[in-house]
């Protein structure tokens, strides 16, 4: 797909009308994050009252707290660059929020090996994140390898949507 | 019958001239069960090699009286010893033993004077005995003897004291007694398993230490599950643990004191650290450290220091296990693209890939005995446990279902655990055991599901 930079609400809308030709993108994209997702979000999340600031906040904000990546691969794309832009931009509004970036990998690989491959992807998403002016010591990151699937089953759409990273607001 | 019983009595007609005539009889019998052993090599063979064990009577053993000793009864332990022993031999997958549910019971006298007939009556190769009674020190001492039924002969006599709370380890010391004597190979029943328990949703699975008896036995959980458990290894002298837990959020490699049960950092790092190993001699400690993105494998002293680095490339330097002799490690790495594997000295130099077929390997493990290196292979469908020698050749898979992963070795060198785990949404994770045949694979006993086992060695 072709992507001009543009305004990050104009990438959102952008995206989800595209999001079904991307050649890596799940099919059927995940819910939002729920509490048995990591067990790190903010308490918050999903609440009515949405507190500034909060993964609440975040998730709201954001063209996405995820990115995905291709089998054994870290690179990050056009679409994931503009995901990273989204919360760029929301970091640079909040700039007490520190973050956890998690890395993941799908099922379908060796323990230590899916622990080094979360490490790769998720500081690929923080050098972005940094690239665009967010301090580095502002991003934790936190490889869980295969450890925490967010889709449960054993096919290529749970998979897809299991090679992600995905940006968490630490709680304060 | 057996195989193993032909070969006797191949030997018995040169040896002893008076059993010939009687012995050929048994000998006839069992001659159409014998497989060809120039047979082209089969499935079909295989399968009938598997079926050729040694038959084992083990009858429960004998007490002189039925004594209590520290809450335990000398006439239950003999007959649950005899339970673990049939066990064990039946796990190795060389023997069909006879265990005390199916034969009869001894008398003590017995125990040193063994009824032939009897267990040649039952088809019988060997026969187990052994007793159980009080020590004058408030202990127990348990006899173990093997018997030839058909030379008639003593094979192994051995008689251990213990604490009565080591009871299972005087039933794994017999079970390596007769083991040995019959397969020739070392022993590897009394010694111990590290591995993670497993339970709760797929999406949020509680994983906990967890530490066995190499056949589930003694069963114990080390950590609470507050914080995911991954990869344990026992220290040579199972006075600890390595592993890694997500305490406080961060990945990190701890060494779990048994004795003191506390635990401290291998490594002082922001950084995480995983993948840990011991060396041989149990001073030194391999793990893999990510830095920015970029994994590569290091070495400290078990007692703390300084790591050394001991790769640099820019791909994913992974896991590692020393050689029995300390000299070499063979890892794990994608350097060329792909996970595959490759030794090096100790020091780090002379880094070689050694395994060239198809698909990703990974998770090597050197075989204690030195000659192989077990290893995980990912691609075209299945995840299988095979093992190829430490310079690549000879490569066997030895496993094939949906995802077999992370073999270590028994302290023979003979036998691996694994972990399978199934597909699916309620997918789950257990420990298997399979032989160096590939042909005699059993599923591991464990209290919730499991993964991540570490063999350590025969204990002292």
């Amino acid at each position: 797909m072709t992507m001009k930079k543009s305004t990050v609400a104009l990438l959102a809308v952008a995206m989800l009308t595209v999001g079904a030709c991307s050649k890596k993108a799940p099919a059927d994209l995940p819910p939002p994050p729920a509490g048995t997702d990591t067990g790190s979000y903010d308490p918050n999340a999903g609440q009515n009252q949405v507190v500034p600031g909060s993964q609440a906040d975040f998730v709201a904000s954001v063209a996405s707290d995820r990115i995905f990546f291709g089998f054994d691969q870290y690179n990050v794309d056009a679409e994931d660059q503009a995901t990273l832009r989204s919360q760029a931009e929301w970091l640079q509004r909040n700039p007490a929020v520190r973050v956890i970036l998690e890395g993941h990998a799908d099922e379908r690989g060796t323990r230590d090996y899916n622990i080094a491959l979360g490490e790769r992807r998720a500081n690929a998403a923080k050098n972005f994140l940094v690239s665009l002016g967010i301090s580095g010591s502002r991003i934790d990151v936190l490889s869980y390898g295969k450890e925490r699937p967010a889709a449960i089953g054993s096919d290529e759409n749970a998979y897809a949507q299991n090679r992600r990273a995905v940006t968490v607001v630490i709680a304060r | 019958m057996t195989y193993s019983l032909s070969r006797k009595l191949a030997l018995l007609a040169t040896a002893c001239g008076a059993f010939v005539a009687a012995s050929t009889a048994s000998a006839q019998s069992a001659a159409p069960a014998a497989a060809p052993t120039d047979a082209p090599r089969t499935a079909e063979v295989v399968a009938d090699v598997s079926n050729e064990r040694t038959v084992i009577a083990v009858p429960a053993f004998a007490t002189p009286s039925a004594q209590v000793v520290a809450g335990l009864r000398t006439d239950n332990l003999g007959r649950q010893m005899a339970d673990i022993i049939a066990a064990n031999l039946e796990r190795s997958g060389l023997y069909a033993p006879l265990g005390p549910s199916s034969v009869r019971g001894i008398t003590m006298d017995e125990v040193t004077a063994p009824r032939y007939a009897d267990w040649t009556a039952r088809n019988a190769d060997n026969v187990v005995h052994g007793f159980v009674r009080a020590s004058s020190t408030g202990g127990l001492i348990v006899g173990c003897y093997l018997y030839d039924t058909v030379l008639g002969t003593e094979l192994v006599r051995q008689g251990y004291e213990i604490q009565a709370g080591d009871w299972r380890r005087a039933a794994h010391k017999c079970s390596d007694a007769i083991y040995s004597r019959l397969s020739g190979e070392a022993p590897f029943f009394d010694s111990r398993v590290a591995y993670i328990a497993e339970s709760g949703p797929k999406g949020n699975r509680i994983k906990r230490l967890a530490i066995m008896d190499s056949d589930g036995g003694n069963h114990r959980f080390i950590t609470n599950g507050q914080a995911l458990a991954l990869s344990p290894r026992f220290s040579p002298d199972y006075k600890k643990i390595v592993y890694v837990s997500y305490l406080n959020n961060r990945v990190r490699v701890f060494i779990y004191d048994t004795v003191t049960e506390k635990q401290n950092l291998v490594t002082e790092s922001s950084n995480t650290t995983f993948a840990p190993r011991w060396s041989p001699d149990g001073r030194k400690i391999l793990f893999s450290m990510a830095v920015g993105g970029n994994t590569d494998i290091y070495v400290v002293p078990a007692s703390g220091g300084t790591p050394t680095r001991l790769t640099s490339t820019p791909g994913i330097d992974v896991g590692g296990s020393f050689s029995p002799d300390g000299s070499k490690i063979v890892f794990e790495s994608d350097r060329s693209g792909t996970q595959q594997l490759y030794v090096m000295n100790a020091d780090g130099s002379d880094q070689r890939r050694i395994s060239f077929g198809g698909g990703r390997y990974a998770t090597p493990e050197w075989s204690p005995r030195g000659d192989l290196v077990a290893f995980t292979r990912l691609g075209g469908g299945n995840i299988r446990v095979g093992v190829m020698t430490p310079s690549g050749g000879g490569e066997r898979l030895l496993t094939n279902s949906w995802q077999d992963e992370a073999p270590t070795w028994s302290p023979n060198g003979r036998v691996l655990q694994f972990f399978r785990t199934s597909a699916g949404r309620d997918g789950k994770s257990s420990l298997w055991q399979v032989d160096l045949t590939g042909v005699n694979l059993r599923r591991l006993p464990t209290p919730q599901d499991g993964s991540d086992p570490s063999w350590g060695p025969v204990q002292p």
